[in-house]
């Protein structure tokens, strides 16, 4: 049986499910809830300074879209950092971590860019015995607009600064949560490492407007008529924060700074991916929202069936597997040449590879053979580029096969080379680096 | 359940089970999806290339466009879609055995066996726009041409709609007193509930420049020759008069009965525990009418009810999801047996007598088995027939082929000037779809033949 007990920076957790800071975190209700159902760990609802909590709009805070029958695939939101007395946390944080002695329990925090500010919060978040603090340099709506959140996170001398500050202020581990609302995640990253912090964590919520009122011409969600641009989470955003925390996993520069990877965890499987690119744990919040607690039993069970299934037997096993798989194009294989495939005995003839061919690529799949309804790939038009694989409502039916070493590209008329063979070599290339 | 003295009561006899209990079961076959229902339905629609299901459909619906309006949200522009080519679609909604049409090709059938749901989507549609009234078609300029339809069903119906688009002035000729055809009278109750027949006429014909006349029956009230002079064009969408006979020597003793008459007057009856049913019945035929016959006698409290075709399951007319539905609802249905002696007692039907039958190098032929079945009622479901001297006054004019109409691909008769479509003609399947094809085609055909 896998072992996926976790040690993150030093902090120990049953599992690498964490709950992210965000509304599911914001009480001990709800985190007493989620440790009871299996979760590894919490991520606080971040604490903002002392003194009269922040307010929240009284309207609607969440955004959506959807999928089929409804699926929630994407959700943004305008709620702001916990909107509780700091004490009230601060008193149901302890209680939380005394009672549940072996589950992680972080701290995120957000306080304005000013020494004093973190040196008089840090002490009493120590004062509580949690395992770690998160500086929320992340959020992109609201307390964006008074200087902190995303406002932080997007300078990268400021990261730097304020991670200096809380590693000379407390003796926890501190991870650093970073916006995906920049232009190249790995300045952020390399800032982060720079004013010593433990970790990073990413991605934070992405800049968004869900959608829009055609009625009243309201952005959603609509308070009084108006809209403001909120945090965007879920499913849909799974693949930016997988390549966010792949670049950073990768630069030589942070390579090895541990990662807590975010975005859009709905499944086991998701937190494998995020994992396999170099992300020590994850954090886990809008399929909680939609489903509840106790999906991480899903994620648990699958996890572990999935290791064992490999012979994995640790998350050190699996930890940044994929990361040295992730490269620059120009170091793509370009004699590796792929064809489309179709299976007829699969086929169920809906014509979507072939139109998506036909209209918007390369005339490479029929629509009718010998008079009859056929889809079949032509090879001297394929370039193997998968959009009819990912069409194909058919898992499984359209496959891209790879030609031997030696046979015939129909489409080129070359035979295809055993090499492997790059850009930066290629004769088309101006810059190329001869071989002379 | 308390037992129910009115099922077991021998003869024909109405009341067989209460007024509430007839109700529920006459209940919408299919009760309209609502808006989610609509939406997860339109969303297992691939949008297929040159989609087979617009192929299979007779009136070439864009099935696949009008479900992505649907989910999209553009439900009137949905409706639109549909009745560009069909206007009774609403009807076709309900009433197309789409099973061997549009969804039998679904490639969700072949994928899964499940295919989009088309016809309840397209009920879904067309009911937004009916319900709220919203006509989408204007009559063009009056032309001066005056059109002749004989028949309000769905061929003269689609046709009229299709020739008033064009700005012809059209007189709607129909033998009942009521319009509709087989949607308003031979059609099972339970698939088209609440009047709907009707009020997809009053939709249909709000294009204006259509006059109705009821009471004109061809061969009666009317004459082909005199519509042929008095007007520029005629269409003949009288559907088939005629019921075949059982073929049987003798009188026929009461009880015996034509299932399409059945079918009518409980379409009429405004409280049908009031209809009269056998206890035990059996039905002769393997059509759809067939199987609405039976299913309805069940319903109405017949204790049992037997369908006898002459030929095996794969050769009934009716669709499988037909035969379906009649066994779920306690009828049943028997092969290879055809009808050879009636008995009766007083004068009133007892009993009938059925001799299996078999292929013999592909001849059906009697065995000599027989097999008795106690009756008190009997319906003759084996196929209606056209009455040729209906189209007497035409001379030699009108051609017939195997009984029927003949008409060449435009829907032309071999007389100048008269256009048919629908049952009474020897083309297409008997379908209310396949009609509304057929009069809107004719229509264009007479439109062009006018405007050239």
């Amino acid at each position: 049986m896998a072992d996926i007990s976790n040690n993150f920076v030093g902090i120990k957790s049953p599992n690498p499910f964490w709950l992210a800071s965000a509304p599911p975190t914001d009480k001990q209700y709800n985190v007493e809830r989620a440790f009871k159902a299996g979760w590894g760990g919490v991520v606080w609802k971040t604490l903002g300074e002392e003194g009269p909590p922040v307010v929240n709009v009284n309207g609607p805070r969440y955004g959506a879209i959807w999928g089929a029958d409804r699926r929630l695939l994407g959700l943004n939101n305008i709620e702001l950092i916990t909107d509780r007395d700091l004490f009230v946390n601060l008193r149901e944080i302890k209680e939380v971590k005394r009672n549940w002695p072996d589950r992680a329990v972080i701290v995120s925090i957000m306080v304005p860019c000013d020494e004093q500010a973190w040196k008089k919060i840090l002490p009493l978040v120590e004062e509580t015995e949690a395992d770690g603090i998160e500086l929320n340099f992340g959020c992109p709506h609201g307390m964006s607009e008074r200087g902190m959140g995303s406002a932080v996170g997007q300078v990268p001398e400021y990261i730097e600064m304020v991670a200096r500050w809380c590693k000379a202020n407390t003796r926890m581990p501190v991870i650093v949560k970073l916006t995906p609302n920049i232009t190249d995640i790995r300045y952020p990253a390399r800032a982060a490492k720079a004013g010593g912090a433990d970790a990073v964590s990413l991605i934070n919520t992405i800049s968004s407007i869900t959608s829009v009122n055609l009625d009243t011409f309201s952005p959603e969600p609509s308070i009084d008529g108006k809209g403001s641009h909120g945090g965007y989470c879920g499913p849909a955003v799974k693949p930016i924060a997988l390549n966010m925390v792949a670049e950073i996993a990768r630069d030589p520069e942070t390579a090895g700074l541990p990662i807590s990877g975010i975005g859009g965890v709905t499944t086991w499987r998701d937190a494998a991916e995020f994992i396999a690119l170099g992300a020590g744990n994850v954090q886990v919040c809008t399929a909680a929202m939609t489903y509840g607690f106790k999906i991480v039993e899903e994620m648990i069970a699958g996890l572990e069936a999935w290791m064992d299934s490999k012979g994995h037997r640790t998350l050190d096993d699996i930890t940044g597997r994929a990361t040295g798989n992730v490269t620059d194009w120009q170091y793509l294989n370009l004699n590796y040449v792929t064809k489309a495939n179709i299976d007829q005995d699969l086929c169920i003839k809906c014509g979507r590879c072939h139109i998506a061919c036909e209209d918007t690529s390369h005339q490479a799949i029929t629509h009718m053979v010998d008079g009859a309804r056929r889809f079949e790939v032509i090879e001297e038009e394929c370039v193997g580029c998968n959009l009819c694989v990912n069409v194909c409502p058919v898992e499984g039916c359209i496959t891209m096969e790879p030609l031997k070493a030696g046979s015939l590209d129909k489409r080129t008329g070359k035979k295809v080379k055993k090499d492997y063979g790059n850009w930066t070599e290629h004769p088309n290339n101006p810059s190329r680096i001869a071989a002379e | 359940m308390a037992s129910k003295p009115g099922i077991i009561q021998d003869g024909i006899s109405a009341g067989r089970l209460s007024r509430k209990e007839i109700d529920r079961n006459f209940f919408d076959l299919h009760p309209p999806l609502d808006h989610h229902e609509a939406l997860v339905a339109a969303d297992r629609c691939y949008f297929c290339h040159d989609a087979p299901c617009m192929t299979a459909c007779p009136t070439s619906i864009d099935i696949p466009m009008f479900i992505r309006q649907i989910a999209t949200g553009n439900v009137k522009g949905s409706a639109k879609t549909i009745f560009d080519q069909n206007i009774l679609g609403g009807m076709c909604a309900r009433v197309c055995p789409t099973e061997t049409l549009c969804e039998q090709v679904c490639v969700r059938e072949t994928a899964e066996g499940k295919p989009v749901k088309i016809g309840e989507l397209q009920r879904y549609a067309t009911d937004h726009a009916m319900h709220q009234g919203i006509q989408f078609y204007k009559r063009a300029k009056a032309s001066g041409k005056k059109i002749a339809v004989v028949g309000a069903g769905p061929a003269g119906l689609a046709c009229a709609h299709r020739l008033a688009m064009h700005g012809h002035a059209v007189t709607l000729l129909e033998g009942r007193k009521k319009p509709g055809g087989l949607n308003e009278f031979g059609i099972a109750a339970y698939k088209t509930v609440d009047g709907f027949a009707q009020a997809e006429v009053d939709y249909v014909t709000a294009i204006g420049g259509i006059d109705i006349q009821y009471g004109k029956k061809l061969g009666q009230q009317i004459h082909l020759a005199d519509l042929a002079q008095k007007y520029d064009a005629v269409f003949l969408g009288m559907g088939l008069s005629g019921v075949n006979a059982l073929g049987l020597k003798g009188k026929e003793p009461d009880g015996v009965e034509d299932a399409v008459d059945f079918i009518a007057e409980l379409r009429q009856a405004k409280d049908k525990s009031k209809i009269p049913v056998g206890r035990r019945v059996v039905v002769i035929g393997g059509g759809m009418t067939a199987i609405d016959c039976a299913i309805q006698a069940k319903l109405l409290g017949a204790e049992d009810v037997t369908i006898c075709y002459r030929r095996g399951q794969e050769q009934m007319n009716a669709s499988e999801y037909e035969q379906e539905l009649a066994t779920s609802k306690g009828v049943t249905i028997r092969h290879w047996l055809q009808p050879a002696k009636l008995r009766s007692k007083g004068g009133r039907i007892t009993g009938i007598e059925l001799e299996y039958t078999r292929l013999a190098k592909g001849k059906l032929e009697g065995t000599g088995e027989k097999l008795k079945l106690e009756a008190d009622q009997v319906f003759r479901a084996i196929g209606q027939k056209l009455t040729p001297k209906h189209l007497n006054g035409s001379g030699a004019g009108i051609t017939l082929e195997k009984g029927r109409i003949k008409v060449d691909g435009e829907g032309r008769t071999s007389m100048k000037g008269v256009w048919a479509g629908g049952d009474c003609t020897n083309s297409g399947e008997d379908l209310t779809v396949t009609a509304v094809a057929q009069g809107r085609d004719a229509a264009e055909s007479i439109h062009r033949a006018l405007s050239a």
